[in-house]
């Protein structure tokens, strides 16, 4: 066992450094991922031990980086991009959905592009607009992509590894907020499958679904709800597209009930999908609707009323109250 | 203008004299320019005729554009790859690929269907400019691996408004790129002239992006086979992309459904009719005695026969098994596809009983 206490940021360079010592035709490409290592460093001295050509400073331009890794996947590579923010990922949604979503089955399966698009996303960290969205729905309506979020230093690594050794495109949401958090990562450990939930924390009373940075705000929950009695179950997604419903389904017949958080608006959030399905397969073990708790139906707010705006720990006390109440 | 417009080839079929640009085919490659040209414009029209009768859903005419297709298309070695728009008919003929293909894209039988890697020529590509940024990244990975290989991307006076090509534009240049962006310049994006896309003439785009540029005369096949091989050379030796905007005119309408009365004088495209591509290459064949009336009519009775053949591809075609609906959206899998998948096949099954299929 090679067991390291890590910043989930520095997971996910080890993973990418991993990736690059096994596959000579793993790329990494983005804006200022070279020398500067990217502005959170989680490419940090890749460029000085892979060189230019396999660490490459993109030029500003969003779409061309998508685009062009569309290319090097056509060519044979497996290119991991960084989009710098959140915020900016849309210049390149048309590649994303129009050409990279869609061109293995237009092919007929004879096409296939393993990329990662890498995006830090979500709020927190004060930052100005544009820097802090949850844009995970827009991309897990889209058919051909698949979408992943880590909650852990070690779930990070592993999961950054499995989405390089996919053949399918990959957009990896990192919870930028957690870059900072460490926790044990075993870099021989044999990973769990990619798109299947975990559960974080066993209870019985409630089930708490979550992913990326929002599982470390229902643990923190469940450790409250225990202070009045209340055993509540944390379940990590990891994966938003695929959904494991098999996962939270085996937890709601144990708990009854469901709430579940994200950052992301709550209005044709993942969370409307979880509710829907959950509802049908869970239809007479449920004590209460499923509830949802996320981000409100208007643009992501100034830095200074974020925490107003985003998923805390009352929020979460509160679904969880009133779904016990039913 | 016309000073800047490489031309090998007069609307009369006389050759002309180049300062920086030659080419001297043999008289069977003139023949086979000319065969090229004439089989693309066969089946073009053959798909048009299909699509009248109801067999094809649409079909984007390459009426006019045989010669910058075929000359660029002739100008390719066999281990280049080409990117296409969707109207490079005449390109794929010349990179073999299986006319069925194109057709059971605009019946609506696939949505492209064909390995890229078979004859090293991707996907039509129907949004715009997308496929710029492929070709530059293809040609990239090139560049990586070292390989003698170029990339050839095709796109239209339209698609040169698009971002994508502005960045497709910038990352083969910064990134020395083995790239050729092929322009045909066809006049017309649907009912938009030229003048609505730009102020300057297309090819000299590329001198802001520090690659050179040039207009060749996209009804001379001649000039066009000549540019182009300049290009994939230039570009061969490691020194960046380069810009060939094809001079051409679309004669027919945009697709099956426009209708280019609408937005355009019948004086214009008669003008061009006079510089009809085959017609001058035909001329010169003649008066340099390259090919006789009974080639000619051979060539007829071929470019006959592969008309009968695309009737019988698109009269003969299968409507595609429901099922694959659900096939290669993913490599690795994916649990929903599979879920639905399951309830379709049920769905289907559920009608067995009653006798009938849905």
């Amino acid at each position: 066992m090679v067991t390291k206490s890590l910043p989930l940021a520095k997971a996910l360079n080890e993973a990418l450094r991993a990736a690059l010592e096994s596959d000579p035709k793993v790329l990494l490409m983005g804006e200022d991922i070279g020398k500067l290592g990217g502005v959170f460093r989680v490419t940090d001295g890749l460029q000085k031990d892979f060189g230019e050509s396999r660490v490459m400073d993109s030029p500003l331009a969003e779409s061309g980086i998508v685009g062009t890794a569309i290319g090097l996947a056509l060519r044979g590579y497996r290119p991991v991009v960084e989009i710098q923010f959140d915020g900016f990922v849309f210049p390149a949604y048309d590649q994303i959905v129009t050409q990279l979503a869609k061109m293995p089955a237009r092919s007929q399966g004879k096409v296939r592009l393993p990329v990662v698009i890498r995006i830090p996303y979500g709020g927190g960290i004060g930052a100005v607009e544009h820097h802090s969205e949850s844009p995970e729905a827009l991309f897990a309506h889209v058919a051909g992509l698949k979408i992943v979020s880590p909650s852990t230093p070690s779930d990070a690594y592993w999961m950054l590894r499995q989405a390089i050794e996919s053949d399918d495109p990959v957009i990896f949401f990192e919870p930028k907020r957690r870059y900072w958090d460490k926790g044990e990562v075993d870099t021989e450990a044999v990973p769990g499958e990619l798109h299947k939930a975990q559960v974080a924390r066993e209870g019985t009373d409630l089930t708490l679904a979550a992913y990326g940075p929002m599982v470390k705000t229902c643990l923190q929950a469940a450790v409250a709800a225990e202070e009045e009695g209340r055993s509540i179950e944390v379940v990590d997604l990891r994966s938003v597209s695929p959904i494991d419903f098999d996962t939270i389904q085996a937890s709601v017949e144990k708990t009854g009930r469901l709430v579940v958080v994200h950052e992301a608006p709550v209005f044709f959030g993942s969370g409307a999908e979880i509710a829907a399905r959950i509802t049908e397969r869970c239809f007479h073990h449920l004590e209460a609707p499923v509830l949802r708790v996320g981000g409100y139906h208007a643009p992501y707010p100034p830095a200074r009323l974020e925490e107003e705006y985003l998923p805390g720990l009352d929020r979460v006390l509160d679904a969880v109250d009133r779904s016990l109440a039913y | 203008m016309t000073t800047e417009l490489v031309q090998l080839l007069t609307p009369e079929g006389r050759r002309v004299h180049h300062p920086e640009y030659a080419v001297d085919p043999s008289a069977a490659e003139l023949r086979g320019l000319h065969r090229d040209m004439v089989l693309a414009r066969r089946l073009d029209a053959e798909a048009v005729t299909l699509q009248r009768q109801g067999e094809l859903a649409l079909w984007p005419s390459l009426l006019g554009q045989e010669a910058a297709q075929i000359g660029s298309a002739r100008a390719l070695r066999p281990k280049d790859h080409a990117f296409p728009s969707y109207r490079e008919h005449g390109v794929a003929l010349v990179r073999n690929l299986d006319p069925a293909h194109l057709l059971s894209l605009f019946r609506g039988a696939s949505n492209g269907s064909w390995d890229p890697a078979e004859n090293n020529f991707h996907l039509y590509t129907l949004v715009i400019g997308s496929q710029a940024l492929h070709a530059t990244g293809y040609a990239m990975g090139v560049a990586k691996d070292g390989a003698d290989t170029a990339v050839i991307g095709y796109f239209g006076d339209g698609a040169s408004s698009q971002g994508d090509v502005a960045e497709a534009f910038t990352f083969g240049a910064v990134y020395d790129a083995p790239i050729v962006f092929f322009c045909q310049n066809n006049q017309w994006a649907i009912s938009e002239p030229t003048e609505r896309q730009t102020r300057v003439p297309l090819y000299r785009r590329a001198a802001g992006f520090g690659f050179p540029g040039v207009r060749v005369d996209g009804n001379d096949v001649l000039a066009c086979l000549a540019v182009t091989r300049a290009a994939l050379d230039h570009v061969r030796t490691g020194s960046g992309p380069m810009l060939v905007e094809a001079f051409t005119y679309r004669m027919g309408a945009h697709t099956t459904s426009d209708d280019p009365t609408k937005y355009r004088d019948e004086a214009e495209v008669e003008e061009w009719r006079a510089k009809d591509p085959i017609l001058r290459l035909r001329r010169l064949l003649e008066r340099e005695g390259h090919a006789d009336e009974d080639w000619f009519a051979a060539l007829d009775e071929e470019a006959e026969t592969l008309g009968r053949r695309v009737r019988e591809i698109v009269r003969t075609m299968p409507d595609p098994d429901p099922s694959v609906m659900f096939e290669n959206v993913y490599a690795d899998g994916h649990a929903l596809v599979d879920e639905e998948r399951a309830r379709f096949a049920a769905y289907q099954e559920s009608f067995a009983d009653a006798g009938r299929s849905n």
